[in-house]
């Protein structure tokens, strides 16, 4: 469909592209192959994407002009953030118009009167808790991409991160969405009152990957800073032991500030990465962050150690300071990068599973990893039960992806099947899009379609995701299906 | 779950797919969002707790079960859920009302205390929204949908709540001619601040050592302890919580103000606030979609 141009050139063929340049300048449209190439993936394995033009809007009115050109065109149009997803959401289907966010990315303003800081959505997540540090505050959410993922981001997959156990995901967080709908119209959904009058508009947009529009400016809550912050790594010789005493800390009314779980090979990893000092004899490690006033972090510190040790941990180590704090962080939050080093590929899933289930859950996992051939590496958020177990393998190896796909499959299967869920922070996409009717009935389906429907009636915005065909808008079947080839 | 599958399909019975149909709790915000028709057939929504497992901190409750009752339940585990306590008042009509707890500013909005709910359609369907886990993203969030929207997309029939801790200390402070404003993030405990232009109280909830040092550091400001809250004036506004100091004493229309939340609760109504013109046509479409006929709660909308 585009010409099969050198990246140097602006010419192009297709009628879209060239009314996409003179309605926002050439500057701030992509043709080129190079550009489309990496436009057609995120951070999951899915590889069916094929990007049309990519624009780099810089306002509100770009976004607005790019959307009704593509409207005019018949295009789709896809939005992007920082392309860290992993589920495939920002994969483009079909060459449609993808706009990218990275351009809008300005801190509009910091109102510490009504806690609330207005962002556009291609603001780092963690450039914005950096701003807010010296005001006492931070945004919550803090998935373990947040140093190159962005809030217009976090909004379509309502993200989540390992301190979300106590203060909640991105819907939690976000007061009020600046959106251009698939028909260039701009809404403003919620507001900075107490309670916006009617239906939660906002709360309907959070989390919807892209199929009711594109946020171009966002309202997020600021959350105060906790003055006291303790950190505890509890080592385990048994991978069950460690699971159980998750569900027992929250059994005893403690909601840690985060509680994350790391089994061997992940710690391993970890280690040889970022020299934390991790246990790498340990089966599993929960690290275990507590924060608040003194007195209560020090008793629930205190008493998280001793379930601990009731239920078998080795040792229990406690950071002394806030550098030790943050280096036992780093190796959480570099967990996926430190597995690069262990095998080229990973995929995995991030099924929800009731706490009390995880000990059977792990060991359901490894039964089947095991009877794949495969080797995994567990680090999830344990607090809430969000599994991620990581299939790490070396895609140049004849017929891994089937045996990749299969394992995976048996997971989100044996996770549904302990009363879980789907995805807990990761979003459907195009991924998981065909297990949805595993959870859901056709008449939920309709439902999450008719919401969406009433957002984009023309099913313009990031067509063939989240909905399985079938129960999506009529009109982009054809896009929804997707070679079987994709999983390269 | 036998039990539980067995009181929605009665349900959906009742509801059936044709003719005005609404739902009746303890009709404590009857009136919210204009007056029901007088042909619909008012319903009660199933009551009773299905299923509660404390060390998940979730519960399965019948929409029509008394808020008073869950949590007598849950306090048996020294748990509660975020909904607001009205004398009477159901699970499903506070969330229906979505209207937060006075405690909302420490124990977060009624709508984030909704994990799963199981609700009839218009065209007599049983739906389910979100799931029973304390975190999803599975699918469009249908849950934030149905709180607030005063049972005009749906009739729920069964929900999972979030449950919370009960803390282990809590106490009420109150003092005259402080400001106010800064109290929310200087006090880690605070879940609620209420201000009615000359008194303010102060609800510390958290660790006893926690709220004691909270209680000691607002102490030389003249907080001392109190029994309990003020009595609410009936209405509610909402505004930004930065409005809520340039609110001027009004004798006709004495106001308690949510400090850090922006509820303010008054004599007289708020005027209704004019919605953004496309926000209101996605209302609009939103009702379409769902209740294309106007058959469910026919006479009430939040917009």
């Amino acid at each position: 469909m585009l010409g099969r141009k050198r990246s140097s050139s602006r010419r192009t063929h297709d009628p879209c592209a060239a009314a996409l340049i003179e309605a926002i300048g050439a500057e701030k449209v992509q043709v080129d192959s190079a550009h489309r190439a990496l436009a057609s993936r995120d951070a999951s394995i899915y590889s069916g994407g094929s990007a049309g033009p990519l624009c780099f809007p810089t306002s509100t009115a770009d976004v607005q002009a790019c959307v009704r050109v593509a409207a005019e065109h018949g295009r789709a149009i896809v939005p992007r953030g920082a392309g860290t997803g992993l589920a495939g959401g920002t994969v483009p289907l079909g060459e449609p118009v993808v706009i990218s966010t990275t351009r809008m990315n300005r801190i509009v303003e910091i109102d510490t009167d009504n806690r609330v800081a207005w962002v556009e959505p291609g603001v780092v997540n963690l450039d914005l808790t950096r701003q807010l540090a010296p005001l006492g505050f931070h945004f919550a959410p803090d998935p373990s991409s947040q140093q190159v993922c962005t809030i217009g981001g976090n909004v379509a997959n309502n993200s989540g991160g390992p301190h979300c156990l106590a203060d909640g995901v991105t819907t939690s967080h976000v007061l009020a969405i600046e959106v251009v709908l698939s028909d260039g119209q701009v809404v403003m959904l919620g507001g900075l009152e107490a309670d916006s009058p009617g239906y939660d508009l906002r709360g309907c947009f959070v989390g919807s990957e892209g199929l009711m529009g594109i946020a171009t400016r966002v309202a997020v809550r600021l959350t105060p800073d906790r003055p006291a912050v303790r950190t505890l790594l509890l080592a385990f010789d048994e991978v069950r032991d460690c699971a159980a005493v998750v569900g027992a800390v929250i059994a005893e009314g403690i909601v840690p500030a985060a509680l994350e779980m790391m089994d061997k090979n992940t710690v391993v990893a970890v280690e040889a990465f970022v020299g934390a000092g991790y246990p790498t004899d340990a089966a599993a490690v929960l690290l275990v962050e507590v924060d608040g006033l003194d007195a209560g972090v020090s008793a629930h510190a205190a008493r998280i150690a001793e379930i601990g040790r009731a239920g078998g941990a080795t040792s229990v180590r406690e950071a002394a300071d806030d550098e030790e704090r943050a280096l036992l962080w780093k190796g959480r939050k570099t967990a996926f990068g430190a597995i690069a080093r262990i095998k080229p590929d990973y995929y995995l899933h991030d099924t929800v599973v009731p706490r009390g289930a995880l000990p059977d859950m792990l060991e359901t996992i490894h039964d089947i990893v095991e009877r794949h051939d495969l080797m995994v590496l567990n680090v999830f958020h344990a607090g809430d039960g969000n599994l991620h177990p990581i299939l790490a393998f070396d895609g140049r190896e004849p017929g891994v992806y089937d045996r990749v796909h299969d394992a995976g499959d048996e997971i989100v299967k044996a996770s549904l099947a302990v009363g879980g869920t789907l995805s807990g922070e990761h979003g459907i996409g195009v991924e998981k899009r065909d297990y949805m009717t595993l959870l859901f009935s056709a008449a939920d389906l309709d439902h999450q379609n008719r919401l969406r429907q009433a957002f984009d009636p023309f099913c313009r915005a990031n067509p063939g995701k989240v909905l399985p065909s079938g129960h999506s808008c009529a009109d982009i079947q054809a896009l929804t299906a997707a070679p079987k080839s994709v999983w390269v | 779950m036998s039990g539980a599958a067995t009181f929605i399909e009665a349900f959906a019975d009742e509801v059936g797919a044709e003719g005005p149909v609404a739902v009746g709790g303890g009709r404590t915000r009857w009136s919210v969002g204009g007056a029901l028709d007088a042909d619909a057939r008012v319903l009660r929504a199933p009551v009773g707790i299905v299923d509660y497992q404390p060390e998940e901190m979730t519960v399965r409750v019948g929409a029509g079960t008394a808020v008073s009752d869950l949590h007598g339940v849950l306090a048996e585990r020294r748990q509660r859920s975020a909904l607001p306590e009205r004398p009477g008042g159901t699970v499903g009509g506070a969330l229906m009302v979505g209207e937060s707890s006075r405690y909302r500013l420490g124990r977060g909005h009624v709508r984030d205390a909704l994990l799963q709910a199981v609700y009839v359609g218009a065209e007599g369907q049983t739906v389910k929204a979100g799931g029973p886990t304390v975190k999803n993203v599975s699918g469009f969030d249908l849950c934030r949908a149905l709180v607030g929207s005063l049972g005009t997309l749906g009739l729920v029939a069964e929900v999972i709540l979030r449950t919370q801790p009960i803390a282990d200390a809590s106490e009420w402070r109150r003092a005259d001619g402080v400001e106010p404003w800064s109290l929310p993030v200087r006090l880690a405990t605070a879940s609620a601040v209420l201000f009615d232009g000359t008194t303010t109280w102060v609800h510390l909830e958290g660790h006893p050592g926690d709220v004691a040092s909270d209680a000691a550091s607002i102490e030389n400001e003249g907080f001392v302890r109190t029994d309990g809250p003020p009595e609410m004036p009936a209405h509610r506004w909402s505004l930004t919580p930065a409005a809520l100091a340039g609110l001027d004493h009004d004798s006709e229309n004495p106001y308690v103000a949510e400090v850090g939340v922006g509820t303010v609760h008054r004599t007289q109504a708020q005027p209704a606030p004019s919605l953004d013109p496309m926000a209101l046509e996605l209302n609009r479409r939103i009702k379409a979609q769902f209740d294309p006929t106007g058959r469910l709660n026919p006479g009430r909308l939040p917009f």
